[in-house]
């Protein structure tokens, strides 16, 4: 439709001899939720850390439109305990921000409760969403999310990915989101690309879970546990992700599904 | 009150305004054995300035920085751990030093540099120690932010921009100043022990990294006058006085009962 923000060609990252990540030749386009999966140790961190410029390529090339404004939410933040900080404090050290923007991020994602408590004293699940606030504080036209539910509970974690694929339709930037379970992901991506140092596959969520190279990496069993959650996920029309309220509601809904199937 | 104690007491009220600051940053960071072997390079440093008849504060802060870079140097190797090689350049450097003191054709107070000795601060001193104090504020008020992002969280601060390589050197090099600096007042063994108690101290007592930084430079200053006036009444050494102030601070501090906990690990 438009131009891609973001297109690699053939780019590989190479510590010594080994080859961490191999010929990745990709485009991502306006809009686009992409999902990076693949087992561990597979280089989709190291893939993200290149496309952010934390890393230098060893050969290829990264194209990234003009003006480009991306927002990084890293895999977790070790934060001592010995720093005083808040998470308003944390949010601001964002440059060009004020306090009005905080606000309205912490509301997008549903923790504006936390804005006065100390960055070291919210859970896991709240931690990630102030992570996910702080990415989305400069406007971005790309997000890049590195394992966003990473330390979050089964339920937090669709939760999660649920409010990521409505921000993405509420602000329309592209979302680029590393994650080892293809689960939990499926309802909320629309191309799924399956690496293992290499792309062995891509495509639509469905499409990648039935591919051979798929089944290959993570085992007939996983792709049949897709199966049965998909399944699931037919009767579960949970409209948003509100952490504190949702559970009771939720709950019944699902007992509602089930009676009316 | 006489002249000696008044350059005393400006002399080391300069040095705990500004150790305030960065021993927080050592504490953040996890520095304070990488503050530690600095320090005791140092003596390296006044061995080298004496030995080349150059200036002491430049000589140490040179050695500082030169031990930072080997440091950093050997760290990307990873040939063995962190903690390790600090002990191994920390306890080396201090010999090294000490062996080239014993050289040197001069006699030189080796008690003074190792802890200190307040009271005999000169006026040219105490020049020396202002300059450094006020290169080290001005650079912490302008770098403030970066310093802050990178201690907080080194990728983020990168992918904003932040070029993290360049402020770390920064901070080695803000260390070696207040390290160059503070030699006269608590001498080289005692260096972190200014700088990590009263920021250790006013993590009990603050809520935000400016606070804590300047609630430590406060508690450092308190430090300073009561090691200070507590040498003058018993007559104990100026340098272990102002750290035994210091740490008599922290256990009151932590010994209060506060209506909000904020535990230190």
């Amino acid at each position: 439709m438009s131009d891609p923000i973001l297109s690699l060609d053939q780019l590989c990252v190479r510590i010594g001899r080994r080859a961490i990540i191999d010929q990745i030749t990709l485009t991502l386009e306006p809009g686009e939720i992409v999902t990076l999966i693949g087992p561990n140790g597979a280089g989709k961190t190291t893939l993200v850390r290149a496309i952010l410029g934390l890393i230098k390529p060893s050969s290829g090339k990264i194209k990234k439109r003009g003006g480009l404004r991306i927002g990084y939410m890293p895999q977790r933040l070790h934060l001592e305990k010995t720093i005083p900080l808040t998470v308003e404090r944390f949010l601001k050290m964002t440059k060009g921000v004020g306090t009005a923007n905080i606000n309205d991020a912490l509301q997008k994602v549903g923790a504006l409760h936390t804005l006065g408590r100390p960055m070291q004293s919210i859970s896991g699940g709240e931690l990630q969403r102030v992570l996910l606030a702080r990415s989305l504080l400069r406007k971005p036209h790309l997000l890049v999310l590195d394992e966003p539910a990473q330390g979050v509970d089964i339920s937090g974690q669709a939760d999660l990915y649920r409010l990521i694929s409505n921000l993405r339709d509420e602000l329309g930037c592209a979302v680029l989101m590393v994650s080892h379970d293809l689960h939990l992901v499926m309802s909320s991506t629309d191309r799924v690309i399956c690496m293992n140092h290499h792309i062995c596959c891509s495509g639509h969520p469905e499409h990648v879970s039935n591919d051979p190279a798929y089944q290959e990496l993570f085992g007939l069993e996983a792709s049949e546990e897709l199966a049965l959650y998909a399944h699931h996920h037919d009767h579960d029309h949970d409209p948003e992700g509100n952490v504190i309220h949702t559970d009771a509601h939720d709950h019944e809904h699902k007992h509602e599904g089930c009676n009316h199937g | 009150m006489a002249d000696f104690l008044w350059r005393a007491l400006l002399a080391g009220l300069g040095v705990a305004l500004v150790a305030g600051p960065l021993g927080s940053f050592v504490v953040w960071r996890r520095m304070s054995y990488f503050g530690d072997t600095l320090a005791h390079s140092a003596l390296l440093g006044i061995a080298l300035g004496i030995a080349l008849n150059a200036n002491l504060n430049i000589a140490v802060i040179v050695s500082c920085v030169l031990v930072a870079s080997l440091l950093v140097t050997l760290q990307q190797r990873k040939i063995i751990s962190t903690d390790t090689l600090l002990g191994i350049l920390a306890h080396s450097s201090l010999s090294l030093g000490l062996i080239a003191i014993s050289l040197l054709e001069v006699r030189v107070d080796l008690l003074g540099y190792l802890f200190g000795d307040l009271l005999t601060v000169t006026s040219q001193e105490l020049l020396w120690i202002y300059i450094g104090v006020a290169a080290i504020l001005s650079l912490l008020l302008v770098f403030w932010r970066p310093l802050l992002a990178i201690t907080i969280d080194e990728d983020l601060a990168q992918a904003e921009g932040y070029s993290v390589l360049w402020i770390r050197l920064l901070l080695m090099l803000l260390i070696a100043i207040v390290i160059a600096v503070a030699m006269k007042i608590v001498g080289v063994l005692l260096i972190t022990a200014l700088m990590v108690i009263p920021a250790a101290t006013a993590r009990r007592l603050t809520n935000s990294p400016e606070s804590m930084a300047a609630v430590s430079s406060l508690l450092g200053c308190l430090a300073v006058i009561m090691g200070l006036f507590g040498s003058l009444q018993w007559d104990t050494p100026t340098g272990p006085s102002i750290v035994v102030g210091a740490t008599s601070l922290f256990l009151l501090i932590y010994a209060l009962p506060l209506p909000e906990q904020k535990d230190i690990k």
